[in-house]
């Protein structure tokens, strides 16, 4: 049934926060890993150790350079950069994004979906595929801006995230495991995953307390995931930068020793 | 967008056969046309079967033809699933309309079931191509799909490229007739084929300027969240190697040859097709001739113009991949 449901209390999702994400891809490697044998896969590859292999991936991680607005002039919004920090004279910075399905409010994936494949759960909100039904038309990928949906030539049918439905209610997982697997695998934590429906709940205070934002929200999609935006970066704080152009050696601030050897070997 | 072959057959023959299938039942329904069995089944037998081949074509297109009977079953939220029922209840009427046929008792006017059955006929196809432009024109991430001008193009493409197959049909059918019969239609049907040409071009025209000079509908910033920091670029991929994003979504070629490609649709299109009504308005003996050279190169110019449609879209995931703005 491709009608959605009517909105539910509660919101599952996850928060990437893009401040520690430092894009090992651990976490698309551990939702490949675990979906190629969980109940939604299996997630073959073509030519997958050819010349050019291919194949759904649930999640992917890009990296985009942000660089301090300027004007014509060589200045920045000030006012709008002491917000976040970010020095007018920074330098660019790397941003790595995670990108998987945000379990939207209002997915048109869902309801362009001509079979009823295509569903969000009334209960928790997670948005699935129910690969016995799908046709393979594509239309749901066309309908998504935030390419998480992903065809496979080898199955015939459309995948995608699952929010690791089929670990997060897990009972024969210890409740520590009960998460999503590339929440497990997130070896700098940057990864987080709850109820953003329940204002109390430890996702909903984080994007509260680092002003999580969402993505493409002008298309209406009411996207759930949250997306914690870098802290201010040290070096841009008081604009000074950490290491000076020139780099001179100011000698009253060594040892003796490394004193000595610096004479040593200025001759 | 990627430009399938199978997507772009589907939408250009059944919007053909479509087409033919409403101006055929128009027709009838109004008793403008002649109460003639082969001037009547010839046009509804090549109208049902183009449509049915765009309708295969597009399960060419499918990963698991074989399920694509669920796609009835969704019509309360999917334009493809509504297409889907619009397109299989247009063949009611014109079954009844061709079994209604197989009767010559010789009337000379439609009695009112067949006239029922062609207004459904001309209803239910209409309803079709409404339903197939409306698959596209749902998608707000697309926005040279999503913008209201996107249904009367289908349309009038429809119904003018209809309007060719069944001109070449009544010329053949009366390729022996003296004089101005020889025709097929009447000049003023012809002349009014000629007004469907002109407005179909230039309301692609007004299509083609506005994907054009359009406002973008979202940005690199807000793809990623990120446009308090400054300006967003796309440094290293996901992958190095295409995915089924960038294959699907990801198609350049057409952007480059958009101008080109948009006067060969225009020239192949329109232009020629008009040529030969005036000339078949002048010779009518040339008739059959023109009336065949206007399908051609009509059908020509409209699978360009279908191929530009898809090939030159862009898709705003294109914004995780590089474009600054969609």
């Amino acid at each position: 049934m491709t009608m959605l449901p009517p909105p539910s209390p509660r919101k599952l999702g996850l928060v990437i926060d893009l401040d520690t994400c430092v894009g090992c891809h651990a976490c698309a490697v551990a939702c490949k890993e675990w979906n190629d044998g969980g109940q939604f896969g299996p997630l073959p590859d073509e030519d997958a150790y050819g010349a050019e292999p291919l194949g759904v991936w649930f999640n992917r991680i890009h990296s985009f350079e942000v660089k301090p607005r300027r004007d014509a002039t060589g200045n920045g919004p000030l006012q709008e950069l002491a917000k976040t920090g970010f020095a007018e004279n920074a330098p660019a910075m790397t941003v790595h994004f995670p990108r998987s399905c945000l379990h939207c409010e209002t997915p048109d994936c869902v309801t362009v979906c001509p079979t009823g494949a295509s569903y969000k759960r009334a209960e928790d909100g997670i948005v699935l595929v129910d690969e016995d039904k799908c046709i393979g038309c594509k239309l749901c990928s066309w309908a998504c801006p935030y390419g998480a949906r992903e065809y496979s030539e080898k199955r015939g049918v459309m995948q995608k995230c699952t929010l690791c439905v089929d670990r997060i209610y897990n009972e024969s997982f210890a409740e520590s495991e009960r998460q999503p697997a590339c929440v497990m695998a997130c070896p700098t934590r940057a990864r987080h995953f709850g109820d953003l429906g329940d204002a109390d709940s430890a996702v909903a205070k984080l994007v509260a307390e680092r002003g999580g934002v969402a993505l493409m929200p002008e298309l209406g999609y009411a996207p759930v995931n949250r997306y914690l935006p870098p802290r201010p970066r040290r070096a841009g704080c008081d604009g000074t930068p950490a290491v000076s152009a020139d780099e001179s050696l100011d000698r009253s601030q060594l040892s003796p020793l490394l004193r000595w050897v610096d004479k040593l070997l200025s001759r | 967008m990627h430009p399938a072959l199978s997507v772009i057959f589907f939408t250009t023959l059944s919007g053909a056969g479509y087409g033919l299938l409403a101006l055929l039942g128009g027709g009838i329904a109004l008793d403008l046309w002649p109460r003639d069995t082969t001037a009547t089944l010839a046009p509804l037998a090549v109208g049902l079967t183009l449509a049915s081949l765009g309708l295969l074509a597009s399960t060419a297109h499918l990963g698991r033809p074989w399920r694509a009977w669920r796609a009835f079953s969704q019509w309360r939220s999917s334009w493809l699933s509504r297409e889907g029922v619009a397109a299989v209840a247009t063949y009611m009427p014109a079954i009844v309309l061709g079994a209604g046929l197989l009767d010559t008792s010789g009337s000379s006017t439609w009695s009112p079931l067949p006239r029922i059955c062609g207004a459904l006929l001309s209803v239910g196809a209409a309803v079709t191509v409404f339903c197939t432009a409306r698959i596209y024109s749902s998608l707000r991430t697309i926005p040279a799909w999503s913008n209201s001008l996107v249904a009367p193009v289908y349309l009038l493409f429809a119904s003018y490229s209809g309007g060719l197959w069944l001109w070449l049909l009544s010329t053949v059918a009366q390729r022996g007739a003296p004089g101005a019969d020889r025709l097929g239609l009447a000049p003023a049907l012809l002349a009014g084929m000629a007004l469907v040409a002109i407005a179909t071009a230039l309301l692609k025209l007004l299509y083609w300027r506005h994907i054009d000079s359009a406002a973008p509908r979202a940005s690199i910033e807000s793809a990623t969240g990120l446009a308090a920091f400054g300006s967003v670029s796309a440094f290293e991929h996901p992958h190095t190697e295409q995915n089924y994003i960038t294959r699907e979504m990801g198609f350049v070629l057409a952007r480059r040859h958009a101008a080109r490609l948009r006067a060969v649709a225009l020239l192949a299109g329109f232009a020629l097709p008009l040529a030969t009504i005036a000339t078949a308005l002048q010779w009518p003996a040339l008739a059959t001739v023109s009336a065949f050279a206007a399908l051609i190169s009509g059908s020509l110019g409209v699978f360009v113009e279908r191929w530009l449609f898809f090939a030159q879209a862009r898709h705003v995931v294109s914004l995780y991949y590089g474009a600054r703005s969609v």
